[in-house]
């Protein structure tokens, strides 16, 4: 409940944010641009035995070491190969009183655009058990929707579990949107 | 001058508590019959500093309370009263409980405590049976109030404020009125020094005053006014009844600006420890000589890195200086190296920081047992990593609190023993390698073999009929959920001991020996890294993977031939090497990824430490030997099993530190040695 109303608290709060948007699988992403701490093209990672298979391992990031995410992997979308417009967006999270650095794989940056909280509207209720609160919104921009990420919720709990049957969610997201669009 | 003192409270904080542990360690060294003047001195000394600091800071229940102290101590000072074991303890208490009321203070919450209104008690009444056994200058002796000299005496200061006293907020004004509560005074201003105005700074103080006290109030109690301000100032106090100097007062020193205390200081004051428990994430004093070494070496850094960007400037690099890039990468892994190196030293600490705890913690339980203890320490200057010596305090207060309890006897027993009644603690630290050693020997009964053996069985941590040495009988002490004593004691015996105390040096890459001989004493040598920063370590490549190995767990690596292979399980293999079997464990299973060796005949067997057991590890290749800087997983992931940490390799890649128990958790081996004898 409580977390609940702190979102839409938060919502109402950001009268106007800027977003980082990107792509992955033709859908489009956004996350809050202050969280973002730099953009940087895929490299190789040292492989971290034994963990889930969307964490592709770490990476030295100027003496730190920073882990590296895949979002469709932890999407459960279908992976793709790396190429030359894969970029890792590199997010300061926050847990707790603390903050973790993490890079996150995504199929290509798109945007920066301000985003007014009236545009924002919640994200449905799938009515079942699965956890969307790392779900800010969705908004719209010119003719698109963008799926607004709250990265704290999304990586700040735990990095571990995997969020199978996510695809099927943002495809039925992907099936509202005209809804959305009309009111 | 309005100052806002709140931001000084935490130097008031840390000085009170490094004066405390003076007091503490000097108080323990007194010889109560014959005090040391300058031992008494220092006390006093530590006393007053912290009533003058609370007082500026209106922490009055501190200052009052210490004003009692300092009452006392003068006279023991002056020789007006007897030092006695009962002054002893009730001092010793009080450090106690000045310590919590400054912990109270840090926290910012209200200080409750019955002693401390027992304690103001013990102390009025000893000042006040002062009158009846000194028996030269008396007076009012009932209450805590100052000495006094019978006749007014006419004192001439000679008052000269070093020129930045204004800048600092001192006001001479309000010392001036503060004297004239001790009695009648004339104040003379002396302005001969005062530049011509177009010289003169605004904040600058150019004066200076001669003042004319009469008072039948001590001279210390005259100083007390300019205590704050005698470093800056010169102060000549003369008696005007003989013109003779009495006292002269000439320190002129110049106000630190940094946090730092230069090492003639560290000298005057070898027991200023580090708060043990602050609430923010503590402090570290480093001599300015430490901090001169790093910036001399940044500087060095800086003209290599402009030699070398010179060289980048040009556009074509011919052979000449080709060669002086050369010696500038060269000039600049050299000074890389020793930077790391001072930066290193910055963390470093001599033990005595540690082992400072100790003479206190041996009296009190001493006396709480009945036994008599000397205890020793050894090798207080050898120097550790502060993260090391924090982690280490715990474990070796109670393997102190073991020996005191469970190794040493009665002085009764101990003479029927034959041994002298005094029993002995030895607390010894030296350097051996890249390790710092640190023994704990008592010469006490040493460990029941038969008890421990019968426990042991009772617990079900051995069988009856295995067959075990002394020695690996000794060991089962390690084992969870072992303790002999014979009832649950305040001191030890809850069962969690020994267990813990190793796995908390596991933690730290370290290791626990114990040698016992019956009735001679028992001998615990920790051993430690003395960083947890930098570690020596062997790569190892596994397929496409580069693993770091830590050199010190690192026996001697080998090819194993097929006939000295055993399989016991499908998964389980061991080797056999000089009649030993070692379990190996396969790196590449456990870590599930792909090797170019999947069998132990093929590859290469590494015979490595774990846990004080022989394990050997399956890996494909040895690479080189380097020292690596450790990096933290968990700061940005999680803890990985199997790997402790991750450092950067010189190309600039990540490569995983193999934590060796955890692997062998991993790969469930931890009793196959068992199986398999």
């Amino acid at each position: 409940m409580t977390q609940t109303t702190q979102q839409e608290q938060a919502i109402i709060d950001d009268i106007s944010q800027q977003y980082l948007t990107f792509i992955m699988a033709s859908e489009e992403y956004g996350v809050d641009i202050l969280s973002v701490q730099e953009i940087r093209g895929w490299e190789a990672t040292t492989i971290i035995p034994n963990s889930p298979s969307h964490v592709k391992g770490v990476i030295n990031l100027r003496g730190t070491i920073v882990p590296i995410i895949d979002l469709r992997q932890r999407f459960g979308i279908e992976t793709l190969e790396y190429g030359a417009t894969t970029v890792v967006i590199v997010v300061k999270v926050a847990i707790a009183s603390d903050h973790k650095v993490i890079g996150i794989v995504v199929d290509a940056v798109s945007d920066v655009f301000s985003v007014n909280h009236s545009d924002v509207r919640c994200a449905p209720d799938f009515g079942d058990e699965t956890d969307l609160g790392f779900i800010k919104g969705l908004t719209n921009t010119e003719d698109k929707m963008v799926i607004l990420l709250d990265i704290n919720k999304l990586l700040g709990s735990e990095i571990l579990p995997e969020a199978s049957q996510l695809s099927n969610l943002i495809h039925n997201i992907d099936a509202q949107q005209p809804q959305v669009v009309n009111e | 001058m309005e100052i806002d003192l709140s931001q000084f409270s935490q130097v008031f904080f840390e000085e009170s508590l490094e004066g405390l542990e003076s007091m503490e360690s000097e108080l323990l060294k007194l010889e109560v019959n014959q005090p040391d003047d300058e031992s008494i001195n220092t006390i006093f000394r530590a006393a007053h500093s912290i009533k003058g600091g609370s007082a500026t800071f209106g922490f009055t229940q501190v200052a009052d309370y210490t004003h009692l102290l300092e009452t006392l101590l003068d006279e023991i000072r002056d020789g007006r009263r007897q030092m006695t074991t009962d002054h002893q303890d009730m001092l010793l208490l009080s450090v106690d409980l000045l310590r919590n009321m400054i912990d109270a203070l840090m926290r910012k919450v209200d200080f409750e405590d019955p002693l401390l209104a027992q304690l103001e008690t013990r102390f009025t009444s000893a000042l006040a049976q002062n009158s009846s056994d000194s028996e030269e200058e008396h007076n009012s002796a009932e209450s805590s109030s100052e000495e006094s000299t019978p006749r007014n005496t006419t004192w001439i200061i000679d008052f000269q404020p070093g020129i930045d006293i204004l800048r600092c907020g001192n006001d001479p004004s309000l010392m001036f009125n503060e004297l004239r509560l001790l009695g009648e005074l004339e104040v003379i201003l002396v302005d001969s020094t005062l530049p011509d105005f177009s010289d003169m700074d605004p904040e600058a103080c150019y004066l200076h005053w001669q003042l004319t006290l009469v008072t039948d109030k001590p001279l210390e109690q005259i100083k007390e006014v300019f205590e704050w301000v005698e470093d800056e100032c010169t102060i000549n106090y003369h008696q005007e009844t003989d013109t003779q100097v009495k006292e002269q007062v000439e320190e002129v020193g110049a106000p630190a600006t940094i946090e730092t205390s230069s090492s003639t200081e560290v000298i005057a004051k070898p027991k200023a420890v580090a708060p043990a428990k602050t609430p923010d994430g503590g402090s570290i004093r480093v001599s300015i000589e430490k901090i001169d070494l790093l910036i001399n070496m940044v500087g060095e850094l800086v003209i290599t890195q402009a030699m070398l960007g010179q060289i980048g400037q040009q556009d074509t690099i011919d052979e000449e200086s080709l060669l002086s890039m050369k010696q500038g990468l060269e000039q600049l892994a050299s000074h890389t190296r020793d930077l790391q190196e001072s930066v290193m030293q910055i963390r470093m600490l001599p033990i005595s920081f540690a082992f400072n705890r100790f003479p206190r913690l041996v009296r009190d339980i001493g006396q709480q047992l009945g036994k008599q203890v000397e205890l020793i320490l050894k090798g207080e200057d050898t120097e550790l990593d502060k993260t090391v010596m924090e982690k280490i305090v715990d474990p070796m207060v109670h393997l102190v609190r073991n020996s005191l309890d469970h190794g040493l006897e009665t002085p009764e027993v101990r003479v029927g023993k034959g041994k002298p009644e005094q029993g002995s603690i030895t607390l010894n630290a030296f350097h051996q390698g890249g390790n710092i050693i640190i023994e704990i020997i008592d010469d006490g009964a040493g460990l029941d073999t038969q008890l421990i053996h019968k426990k042991a069985i009772d617990k079900g941590l051995v069988t009856e009929d295995e067959e075990l040495s002394e020695d690996a009988i000794h060991q089962l002490i390690f084992k969870a959920g072992f303790s002999t004593a014979e009832a649950v004691s305040d001191l030890s015996g809850r069962g969690v001991g020994m267990d813990v105390v190793r796995r908390n040096i596991h933690e730290l890459n370290g290791t626990i020996e114990l040698k016992s001989v019956k009735d001679k004493g028992s001998r615990f040598t920790i051993r430690l890294p003395l960083t947890l920063a930098i570690l020596d370590g062997q790569l190892v490549r596994v397929g496409k993977h580069t693993y770091v190995v830590p050199l010190v767990s690192i026996h001697e690596s080998l090819q194993v031939e097929e006939q000295r292979i055993n399989r016991i399980s499908e998964s389980h293999e061991l080797i056999r090497l000089r009649e030993e079997y070692l379990p190996v464990v396969k790196v590449f299973q456990e870590f599930g990824h792909e090797a170019d060796f999947q069998e132990i005949r093929d590859g290469l067997v590494m015979v490595v430490d774990s846990n004080n057991e022989k394990i050997g590890l399956l890996v494909d290749e040895l690479l080189s030997q380097q020292q690596v800087v450790i990096k933290s997983l968990e700061d940005n992931y999680s803890k990985v099993p199997g790997v402790s940490g991750a450092t950067i390799l010189g190309d600039g890649t990540v490569a995983l530190i193999i934590d060796i128990s955890g692997l062998v958790a991993l790969a469930g081996i931890a009793n196959m040695k068992e199986h398999a004898a």
